[in-house]
């Protein structure tokens, strides 16, 4: 079961990108989502696809884990496709057949908009490729902590996703298991009619949700056993070092940045 | 070995009860434990062994009586002192596993005691170390084995530097293997750090291996006294739904078809230097 997850999956490696801070990184794909909305032209749409290829080069990930990433989502990438295909009703008339309409504007927004996908899903499924959960958490602690001042608890939501994180392989073992267990007395997960399908989900779920209450409870324990009083007065194991190279990648993206506002349809050339 | 020693724990007359419910856990129960011991806590499932554990801990505070650790009366103040002092394995291997890998877990126990990083560092590697376990720094959970998990436990209990160490049924999750591991782990480090141990424990070959044992029944001390002593008892602790180790057991069976045995053996190896000496003087 975990080998077909790609959602949140971190793949060792030592490569430029591994090694940045998470924060940086966090910036970086937060800056780069704002800016593929930049882009509006085939200029520009190159510049963004280079600048993606490059960093995944970068990376050094192997190609199909981004595709692996890309599977559950393509059918939504597809979809938009078709729709600006078929539903776009601006410049030139290019294909005519019974009701279907196809203009020249369709397949040019079509294409654009699903690249604008692609060019999203690569590079956030980049982060969670080249950065362990607890780094990322980290990261969104460090980036989250001026909120400290208007009382948000940083602390708790930090703790609460890393160990969110580090439980999902251990429920998805366990939901495993409890699914063999109701098959081997004779519950059936596949077939049946959509009622009959949610029904046996019941059997699943409770014991999955009883048993949560129960390691909850056992984690609660051994937490405050081992001395947990809360975020106050605890020092950090990890450490996170901000190193020439982020600075660098933020300084790149505030590159293309200019670069898609010079560039793009209605920008200033 | 024990009597004589400095007490780490003192239990004086304690008594406790769950809210909301009529029956005590525990009934006045007082005894000792001493510096460098190994202590078996028996008993059957509801004798009250894993709530006296849980008030070792201050994870639950006693209705009447007193608990010193180390001469630190338990209470609201010390409660934290005392968990540096009393460290707790639990049984199950998953649900006690905070980190996201290894490293972290076992870091987990300094950084809420606001240990300074680099004395971390130090601690986190030497304490992984003694459990044989620095080869998996960066591992997480789901890659690691029962016994595996349950060691680097003890890496964060130690790491913490403790003076007494509780097994709260800490391997009853681990098949035979993991199960030696974790306590080889353990006697290990009690020889080495000088820490005091209390197992509490289902496992009576694990509990005939200790310096002292105490039975539990109903919520009360029903015997206190070393394994040899205990083991006498029998027929007794069968009726206390409790079993006795398998040399005693066999000791037992010899004797039916004519055997004698001028004492109660508690390993293989006593029974089995017993059998040979008997065949060599008849």
């Amino acid at each position: 079961m975990m080998e077909k997850m790609i959602f949140g999956r971190y793949i060792p490696g030592d490569s430029v990108i591994h090694r940045m801070d998470p924060r940086s990184k966090l910036i970086f794909v937060f800056v780069f989502i704002c800016i593929v909305f930049l882009a509006n032209n085939a200029v520009t749409y190159a510049i963004l696809t280079a600048f993606t290829m490059l960093v995944m080069l970068l990376s050094k990930v192997p190609v199909r884990f981004f595709i692996n990433g890309l599977m559950p989502i393509l059918w939504l990438v597809v979809f938009t496709f078709f729709l600006q295909l078929f539903f776009n009703r601006e410049g030139q008339l290019v294909f005519h057949y019974a009701f279907i309409r196809i203009y020249s504007e369709g397949i040019r927004q079509g294409v654009f908009i699903s690249l604008r996908f692609l060019l999203l899903i690569f590079l956030t499924s980049l982060l969670t490729l080249t950065t362990t959960p607890i780094s990322l958490t980290d990261g969104i602690e460090m980036l989250l902590s001026p909120l400290l001042k208007i009382k948000f608890p940083v602390h708790e939501l930090a703790l609460m996703m890393s160990i969110s994180l580090r439980f999902i392989p251990t429920l998805m073992d366990e939901t495993e298991k409890i699914m063999k267990a109701q098959m081997a007395r004779g519950v059936d997960f596949s077939g049946g009619s959509l009622k009959d399908r949610v029904k046996a989900i019941i059997p699943l779920l409770i014991p999955l949700f009883v048993s949560s209450f129960k390691r909850a409870e056992e984690l609660a324990t051994a937490m405050e056993a081992r001395g947990y009083q809360g975020g106050e007065g605890r020092t950090k194991y990890r450490l996170l070092v901000w190193r020439p190279a982020d600075t660098l990648s933020l300084c790149s993206l505030a590159a293309v940045t200019v670069l898609l506002v010079l560039f793009r349809d209605g920008g200033i050339l | 070995m024990a009597e004589g020693g400095n007490a780490v724990i003192d239990i004086h007359q304690v008594s406790f009860r769950y809210p909301e419910q009529e029956t005590y856990a525990l009934k006045d129960i007082s005894f000792q434990v001493y510096e460098g011991e190994w202590l078996a806590i028996v008993g059957h499932n509801g004798s009250g062994k894993s709530t006296l554990a849980r008030l070792l801990n201050g994870l639950q505070f006693p209705e009447t009586g007193s608990i010193t650790v180390g001469g630190l009366p338990l209470s609201e103040e010390n409660v934290w002192e005392i968990r540096r002092r009393v460290g707790m394995v639990f049984q199950n291997p998953d649900n006690q596993f905070v980190g996201t890998t290894v490293q972290d877990d076992v870091a987990f126990g300094l950084e809420n005691h606001g240990v300074p990083r680099d004395i971390m560092v130090e601690r986190v590697h030497d304490a992984l170390e003694r459990v044989r376990m620095s080869a998996f720094l960066d591992r997480e959970p789901h890659h690691l084995s029962g016994g595996q998990k349950q060691r680097v436990a003890i890496a964060g209990i130690i790491a913490l530097q403790p003076k007494v160490i509780i097994l709260d049924e800490a391997t009853s999750m681990l098949d035979p293997v993991g199960r030696k591991e974790v306590l080889g782990t353990i006697r290990e480090l009690k020889s080495e750090v000088g820490l005091t141990v209390i197992s509490i424990t289902h496992d009576l070959e694990e509990a005939a291996q200790a310096d002292r044992m105490i039975v539990m029944n109903q919520g009360q001390v029903y015997k206190e006294g070393v394994p040899r002593e205990i083991f006498q008892m029998d027929e007794k602790l069968i009726a206390l739904g409790l079993d006795i180790p398998f040399p005693v057991k066999m000791a037992k069976a010899l004797k039916t078809i004519g055997f004698d045995f001028p004492m109660i053996y508690l390993t293989d190896e006593e029974l089995v230097d017993a059998l040979w000496t008997l065949h060599l003087s008849k």
